[in-house]
């Protein structure tokens, strides 16, 4: 089995780093900086860190204000608090003028498990996806969770990188360099192709090898980029599979599923199977029952892969 | 509809390029008179905006563009000028008009409010408008913007101060309390609050819609030093912003008390102008008020 390795530890030890680097790098919390892991940037630069305590609006603020002002800031938190605590902060302070703020969001999805409902971020990638000009990165490791935090620091405008809280099998090589904007073949195929996100994405792997199995030749594309989504990768193997299923730890709505049926629609019409939450909210369990009983394991992407090839013509 | 000239154009063109304004009293007296006008006629000439928080905001705006910041009209992004950040954003009227008369963009633009494609947006947008530093409008958002700004003067050991004005009705957001309580605790002593305190919000008088009171005391008790003015006394004004200079790990208040629609009799203290334009009457009667 895969080493597991977690990406919100990755995740500090990579703006630590950062930190060493550039100056310019600055840190920002809303009193979950041991969760969030920006405690290891905490400890190393006290004096370039700011904890906003439990008030994520004005975090949000503040690090706009620092990001005007030339400062490389990186607020945290967890995933249903920001967006969902903050929207219009980020809609205005953030995102109308495009500043150079990085949010790097933790427990995002159901795994985040036995909190429950009010800590699941289920909604988190519809409502950042629609603010105009922000990038939107959910990393499927550790290894792309410290690649896509330096691409972050290195390209200006604004950022949304959403961990997930547990750790992670790598799916990835120490060779591995991750591009902004592009999906990532994890696996060829030609029957049809699962493209996931974050978690999802070893969950696609394992689905893959049971539908090969079955005589069913799936590919597989990580999406690690959601915004701006990678249009070629998905026409092609819309032309080339002629059948596509998603799979994401998000809602239906507004997620990946969304925005690959609106390339796929436009471009290059095929049968799509989603792999999501229906239109409901979780509950407390451990991650890996939340993750079966709303239907997001490898059993559910076979199936849907299955329901997709049937409607082939 | 045409805009008011400025009186002393040569006084303008040598500012211009200086990095402080230094007008005296009387001639920032006379400067607001015509923030007033231009309030007034873009305004009318727009169909709409808000004059009431315009004309309430005008001595503040006035003494700070031409007496107190440090800037460059011709270089809006210098990194060591002053920061001042209109958080309500609904005021723009009065900070383009300050801009303009500074030299950020020329007077005659101002006819252009909110128009399609102008420059000047009904709300403040940074993206678009030399010397606008925050886009606003959506309220209760500056502070927490002009503390960013501050730590990162701070941070970068630029000795540039803060500047960010506040309606009182605006402190009705939660934000603005979460960022007085974090620019007590970060003891951000280059930023200054002001809040345009006319008593008066969209529904009518603050005490009826929501009660601020006691103001004072709650920044007190937020940890910040406060400083009581009439806001529309320009030495007064000039003397809390001296003082604001001298106070160390804290943060500083002025709490300028006005008259919202102030310089227009039929717009004083008259909730219906904060987001009414004058009809083409009330503009030919308010410029006579304001000759």
């Amino acid at each position: 089995m895969a080493q597991e390795v977690s990406l919100r530890e990755t995740y500090g030890e990579t703006l630590v780093e950062l930190g060493m680097e550039n100056p310019d790098i600055v840190a920002l919390d809303a009193d979950l900086c041991r969760s969030t892991m920006t405690q290891l940037f905490a400890q190393k630069f006290p004096e370039r860190f700011f904890d906003c305590g439990i008030a994520e609006q004005n975090m949000v603020g503040i690090a706009a204000g620092l990001a005007a002002s030339g400062k490389i800031p990186f607020a945290s938190t967890f995933a249903v608090f920001a967006p969902g605590r903050c929207f219009d902060q980020i809609r205005m302070s953030i995102a109308q003028p495009k500043l150079n703020v990085k949010l790097v969001v933790t427990h995002g999805g159901i795994s985040v498990g036995e909190d429950g409902t009010s800590h699941q971020a289920i909604e988190d990638l519809s409502l950042i996806g629609s603010l105009p000009g922000f990038t939107v990165i959910i990393p499927a490791d550790a290894i792309e969770t410290a690649q896509a935090v330096r691409v972050a620091a290195a390209h200006l405008g604004p950022f949304y990188i959403r961990l997930c809280r547990p750790k992670l099998p790598l799916v990835y090589d120490q060779g591995y360099r991750f591009v902004l904007g592009k999906a990532v073949t994890m696996r060829q195929g030609g029957d049809a192709t699962i493209i996931a996100i974050g978690l999802m994405v070893k969950a696609a792997l394992e689905a893959a090898e049971g539908l090969k199995r079955q005589g069913i030749d799936c590919r597989v594309l990580n999406m690690p980029t959601l915004k701006p989504i990678d249009e070629a990768a998905i026409t092609q193997a819309a032309a080339e599979t002629g059948a596509i299923v998603t799979a994401e730890e998000h809602l239906e709505h507004g997620g990946l599923g969304s925005a690959v049926a609106g390339v796929v629609a436009r471009h290059r019409p095929v049968p799509m199977e989603l792999v999501a939450i229906k239109d409901t909210y979780a509950k407390s369990g451990k991650p890996a029952e939340l993750l079966g009983r709303y239907g997001l394991t490898a059993g559910d992407i076979e199936k849907a892969v299955h329901a997709a090839i049937k409607r082939k013509r | 509809m045409s805009l008011p000239k400025r009186s002393n154009p040569k006084t303008s063109a040598k500012s211009a390029k200086a990095e402080v304004f230094s007008l005296s009293v009387a001639e920032m007296e006379a400067v607001a008179k015509r923030l007033r006008r231009h309030i007034i006629t873009m305004i009318g000439k727009a169909g709409s905006g808000h004059p009431g928080g315009s004309l309430s905001a005008v001595e503040i705006l006035t003494t700070l563009y031409f007496k107190v910041l440090r800037h460059k009209p011709q270089d809006p992004n210098w990194p060591d000028r002053d920061r001042f950040i209109l958080s309500k954003g609904h005021a723009a009227p009065v900070l383009y008009s300050a801009l303009a008369e500074c030299g950020y963009f020329p007077v005659e633009e101002l006819l252009t409010l909110r128009q399609m494609d102008s420059r000047l947006q009904g709300h403040t947008d940074r993206t678009v408008t030399p010397g606008v530093e925050m886009s606003a409008g959506a309220l209760g958002q500056g502070l927490s913007f002009a503390i960013g700004v501050a730590l990162a003067g701070r941070l970068s050991a630029r000795d540039y101060r803060t500047y960010v004005l506040l309606g009182d009705g605006e402190c009705d957001e939660g934000q603005v309390w979460e960022a007085a309580m974090a620019a007590a605790h970060f003891k951000v002593d280059n930023l200054v609050a002001i809040v345009d305190n006319n008593g008066q919000q969209i529904g009518g008088w603050n005490r009826d819609v929501m009660n601020l009171e006691p103001f004072n005391k709650k920044w007190l008790a937020f940890g910040w030093q406060v400083i009581e003015v009439d806001g529309h006394s320009i030495p007064q004004l000039i003397q809390a912003f001296d003082q604001s200079k001298r106070f160390k790990r804290q943060p500083t208040v002025i709490i300028a008390h006005t008259i919202k629609g102030k310089g227009v009799s039929f717009m004083e203290n008259n909730p219906d102008f904060h987001g009414k334009a004058p009809n083409a009457e009330e503009v030919k009667l308010a410029l006579k008020e304001l000759e």
